[in-house]
């Protein structure tokens, strides 16, 4: 059974609180309407001809045979949609249908729609295209290989899709410091979301007057979705409205913009009947955007008693067939490793390199589990090395609140100390690292998460979120935002923290939510940033609608403003809690002295970029901090390795929900422990080997270990009510531990995930012919990351400064 | 060729003409406007499409809709008593068992036939019963707290 162990300031209501997710009800009675689930009279079926090579010219399409089977209404190709597109300004590489050349087995390639789902997959069989195949560009050695042909461009070359190089310091001499250095290698292998929900859009057009289309769709971006559309489209953005179905499951996989929503949408403006295009599960698993394959190698210095005195990391990425977030997610590997310790001097190398495979993009921790993974396995190396405990080699170096890092993170509160001296005490750490039987092992890593990527996607200096409150003269409240619930809670969120702040329940209150007519902005589910993005609009909204019933309150009733308070569906005098009214009366006297009752709130993030190129990356107003502890049972003759316990610690800064706040934590522990375990995109020459559930392997319930979960409450002051992020951040230190708790129970290192049976089983051996018992990459291809760009550190120095907000 | 099948759903004869290759999910959620039912895999391998066809757990995907005639078939909209939520499902609004909500129905559908066979379930005996369905959102133990919920308020109750 999971514990969450928490305190509410006293002062709150419900916020802090375990109110039922106001989206439950429908969820436990099949009610809640997902994209899939819509149908409009009239509606067509669409479905995409998917490539059947991975790296080819096309020569030829001809869709003549498919245009004339009856029921088929519409056939899309290339040329039809013809504008480049992709999430970020700096990638815009992607067709909604390919064009010339398909880049990956699975890439869309034409689309039909017809007048039932067999009739458009009869239609897709028939369409005729001539490939002539180019050699496939399959790994990280084939993307180096300068003799296999550009992806992106003409001619042979090597695949470089994003390069960056930073160093900040004098590394150098940092390393010139340490009594020991480091180098170590891993890999992280690709993975994918698997949300339960496969991706579905439907799309409706409106000839008159002006000529709109509808878009609904299973997206986390209906901000994004609705600004590619106007552009690949060609329509003005007031032409089209985007609205966000409740998301089956995201984690990154429903990011951006796909070829399905543009095809929907382009079909039924040619057709002008309703287009429904829901993909297969086969076809999610080419959508993917998942996580990239990275090979990286971390160096450290230390001194003799610990101190880390230097950290250079190098990464290469395997992103797949196109950017999405890519020149995102290289920046990311490099980006985070300096909040969780005082690094003095820190240099980063990354490189993306472009594959013949499904495109990677953000998933869950995006761009950060990897570079986690190898820094916290590789200080479990070094505690061991310098003969000290893994965890008093974190509380040696750990960062301290209101720090500027070296790499120009301004990091906030920060609870990690105590996270880890939670999860240390909670899980007898003492008494079983390094005592347990052979065969028994613990593991321990910590982590760091952004609560919000700092700076939008696009540049511009608009809010990141607005949130609009209208109250009903009968009462009712009515919370507008596009913030878009992805099982994440954010709906729920939304609520509580409007109903704390007039008083009232989280089920009083009504949402419209992720509607690009109704709603005002929110940037999307991205980034863990919906809680204080979103949030803090929220209250900033709720806050002055509390200021207008207020105003009116007081002049009715003769009470201070200042003493006047909102709670329990009243307004009453504090000091004489008899003199006030119910929340129905208050509303009536605030209509006719305060009108309208509408109000917003908006939030955009301080400027925290540091001064350098890819300083975009990695800045946040806050983040979240996680300390794991893992307990393995891992059997030496057949290698298999099973999960026994978890304990985790997370720095909430203050919870909102703590149900939502305990699921996101568990969960966050059930998709680390898959990948680190079992999951992973298995390619044999570019073609993906296990494109079906059962074949790409995720935990079930017979996997999932009990996990034991505690709360550090940091009270940010920026955070809404002191909140910070819990999507994402517990995912971190789990992957590591385990490795590390692999090595305790077997003394063997596998160096990469997923830690299958098959690796242990090899470094037992080595380990018994009395070699390195490790598995993992035994080199870095050479690579030019050229000269770095120097970057000053900022004046206060980490661990040694203290920055004002 | 279509034929009419009657199909026993959540206690209703539902007239229904439909193809005879056409599954009971796709007949459920779009000849007879059941749409609770998700559709998932298509081949058995997720849980998200989990029916109750005489007692007994059954992927409907994997399923005939005219193999299904004369049977009794239940899905998670006739799982609640009138207006009342059934025991299991407010047990899943307090547990938080639902995040994004799309495994549900078909887990729902599970963890009900184990609670009409086994009314006190252990957490192991409820991790074998659902395992065949998954969840991405949850890592299952507040779905496992659920089901334990529910048992023991059903044992009182009875």
């Amino acid at each position: 059974m999971a514990t969450i162990e928490s305190t509410r300031t006293g002062e709150q209501s419900v916020v802090g609180g375990s109110d039922p997710n106001i989206t439950a009800h429908a969820k436990a009675t099949g009610q809640t309407v997902y994209a899939d689930d819509l149908h409009l009279p009239r509606m067509l079926i669409g479905k995409l001809l998917r490539s059947p090579s991975r790296h080819a010219r096309i020569l030829r399409v001809d869709v003549g045979r498919a245009a004339a089977l009856p029921g088929v209404h519409g056939i899309l190709t290339g040329e039809d949609l013809p504008i480049l597109f992709g999430i970020m300004p700096v990638a815009q590489d992607e067709h909604a249908l390919a064009l010339e050349k398909v880049r990956y087995h699975g890439e869309p390639v034409a689309a039909v729609a017809a007048i039932d789902e067999e009739t458009a997959e009869e239609a897709v069989r028939l369409i005729e295209v001539e490939y002539e195949e180019l050699a496939p560009v399959s790994s990280i050695e084939d993307a180096l290989d300068p003799e296999l042909p550009l992806i992106a461009g003409n001619g042979p070359g090597r695949q470089v899709n994003r390069l960056g190089s930073l160093e900040f310091g004098d590394v150098a001499n940092g390393f010139a410091r340490a009594d020991h250095t480091y180098e170590d290698l891993f890999f992280f292998e690709g993975n994918t979301h698997l949300p339960m929900e496969e991706h579905a859009a439907v799309a409706h057009w409106e000839p008159e007057p002006r000529g709109r289309v509808t878009v609904w769709s299973s997206t986390q971006v209906p901000h994004y979705l609705h600004r590619t559309l106007a552009k690949v489209l060609e329509l003005p953005p007031d032409r089209i409205r985007v609205i966000a179905t409740p998301v089956g499951g995201g984690f990154g996989g429903k990011s951006d913009p796909f070829s399905h929503e543009l095809c929907a949408a382009r079909l039924a403006m040619m057709t002008g009947r309703p287009v429904k295009f829901a993909l297969t599960r086969e076809e999610v698993f080419y959508a993917h955007r998942g996580r990239h394959p990275v090979l990286m190698r971390v160096q450290t210095g230390f001194t003799d008693d610990g101190e880390l005195t230097a950290m250079a990391f190098r990464t290469m990425l395997d992103g797949g067939a196109f950017g999405s977030y890519g020149p995102a997610t290289l920046y990311y590997t490099g980006a985070l490793q300096t909040v969780t310790y005082d690094v003095p001097v820190y240099k980063f190398e990354g490189v993306r390199l472009l594959t013949n495979k499904p495109p990677c993009g953000p998933k869950r921790g995006h761009g950060t589990p990897q570079p986690r993974f190898a820094l916290e396995c590789q200080l479990d190396k070094v505690a061991v090395d310098l003969g000290l405990d893994p965890v008093d080699l974190r509380l040696k170096n750990l960062i301290e609140p209101y720090t500027m890092t070296v790499n120009h993170m301004r990091v906030t509160t920060c609870g990690l100390r105590e996270c880890v001296e939670t999860v240390a005490e909670a899980s007898g750490w003492r008494e079983k690292w390094g005592k347990l039987p052979r065969g028994r092992g613990v593991g321990f890593a910590v982590g760091a998460y952004m609560c919000g990527a700092g700076l939008p996607i696009y540049f511009n200096d608009m809010a990141q979120s607005e949130v609009q409150i209208k109250v009903d003269r009968g009462g009712g409240v009515t919370v507008y935002s596009m913030a878009i619930d992805i099982g994440q809670g954010s709906d729920q969120m939304l609520v509580t923290v409007v109903a704390e702040v007039l008083g009232l329940r989280p089920r009083d209150i009504a949402l419209v939510a992720a509607d690009t007519d109704l709603t005002p902005i929110d940037l999307g589910s991205y980034s863990s940033r919906v809680t204080f993005m979103a949030g803090n609009a929220a209250l900033e909204a709720a806050a002055r609608m509390r200021d207008k019933i207020f105003a009116a309150v007081s002049a009715d009733l003769g009470v201070p403003v200042e003493r006047l308070v909102a709670r329990g569906g009243r307004v009453y005098d504090e000091e004489a809690p008899g003199v006030g009214m119910d929340w129905q009366e208050a509303v009536h006297v605030a209509s006719v002295l305060e009108r309208p009752l509408v109000t917003a709130g908006s939030y955009r993030a301080p400027k925290l970029a540091g001064p350098y190129k890819g300083a975009g990356v990695g800045p946040s107003p806050a983040y979240s901090y996680t300390a794991a502890v893992v307990e393995v049972d891992c059997d030496p003759e057949t290698g298999l390795v099973e999960v026994e316990r978890v304990w985790i610690a997370h720095d909430i800064g203050r919870p909102i929900n703590l149900v939502s706040v305990e699921g996101q934590i568990v969960g966050s522990v059930y998709m680390a422990l898959g990948e680190a375990l079992y999951e992973e995109q298995a390619f044999r020459g570019g073609y993906l080997k296990n494109p079906t559930i059962l074949e790409y392997r995720s935990p079930t319930f017979l996997e999932m270990p009990e996990v034991e979960t505690f709360l550090v409450e940091t009270d940010d002051p920026e955070g809404p009510f002191g909140a910070k992020e819990v999507g994402q951040g517990p995912l971190l230190p789990v992957i590591p531990a385990v490795a590390n708790a692999v090595f305790d129970a077997v003394g063997v290192r596998i160096d990469e995930v997923p830690i299958s049976p098959d690796k242990v089983v090899r470094a037992l051996r080595l380990k018994e012919q009395g070699k390195e018992p490790r598995v993992g990459p035994k080199r870095m291809p050479d690579f030019d990351y050229g000269e770095p760009i120097r970057v000053e550190p900022p004046e206060q120095l980490p661990g040694r400064g203290v920055v004002g907000l | 060729m279509k034929q009419l099948v009657t199909l026993h759903v959540n206690g209703e004869d539902m007239e229904l003409a439909v193809a005879p290759h056409h599954t009971l999910l796709e007949v459920l959620r779009e000849e007879a406007g059941l749409t609770g039912t998700k559709h998932g895999c298509e081949l058995g391998e997720c849980g998200l499409c989990t029916v109750i066809v005489d007692g007994l757990p059954q992927f409907s995907c994997l399923t005939l809709a005219v193999e299904a005639q004369g049977r009794a078939i239940r899905t998670v909209e006739g799982i609640a008593r009138g207006g009342a939520l059934h025991p299991l499902q407010q047990a899943y609004v307090e547990t938080g068992a639902s995040q994004c909500g799309y495994c549900s129905p078909g887990m729902l559908m599970s963890a009900l036939a184990l609670l009409e066979s086994n009314e006190a379930p252990t957490r192991d005996e409820v991790r074998e019963a659902l395992a065949g369905n998954l969840c991405r959102c949850t890592g299952y133990l507040a779905i496992i707290d659920a089901v334990e919920l529910a048992a023991a308020r059903m044992r009182s109750a009875a």
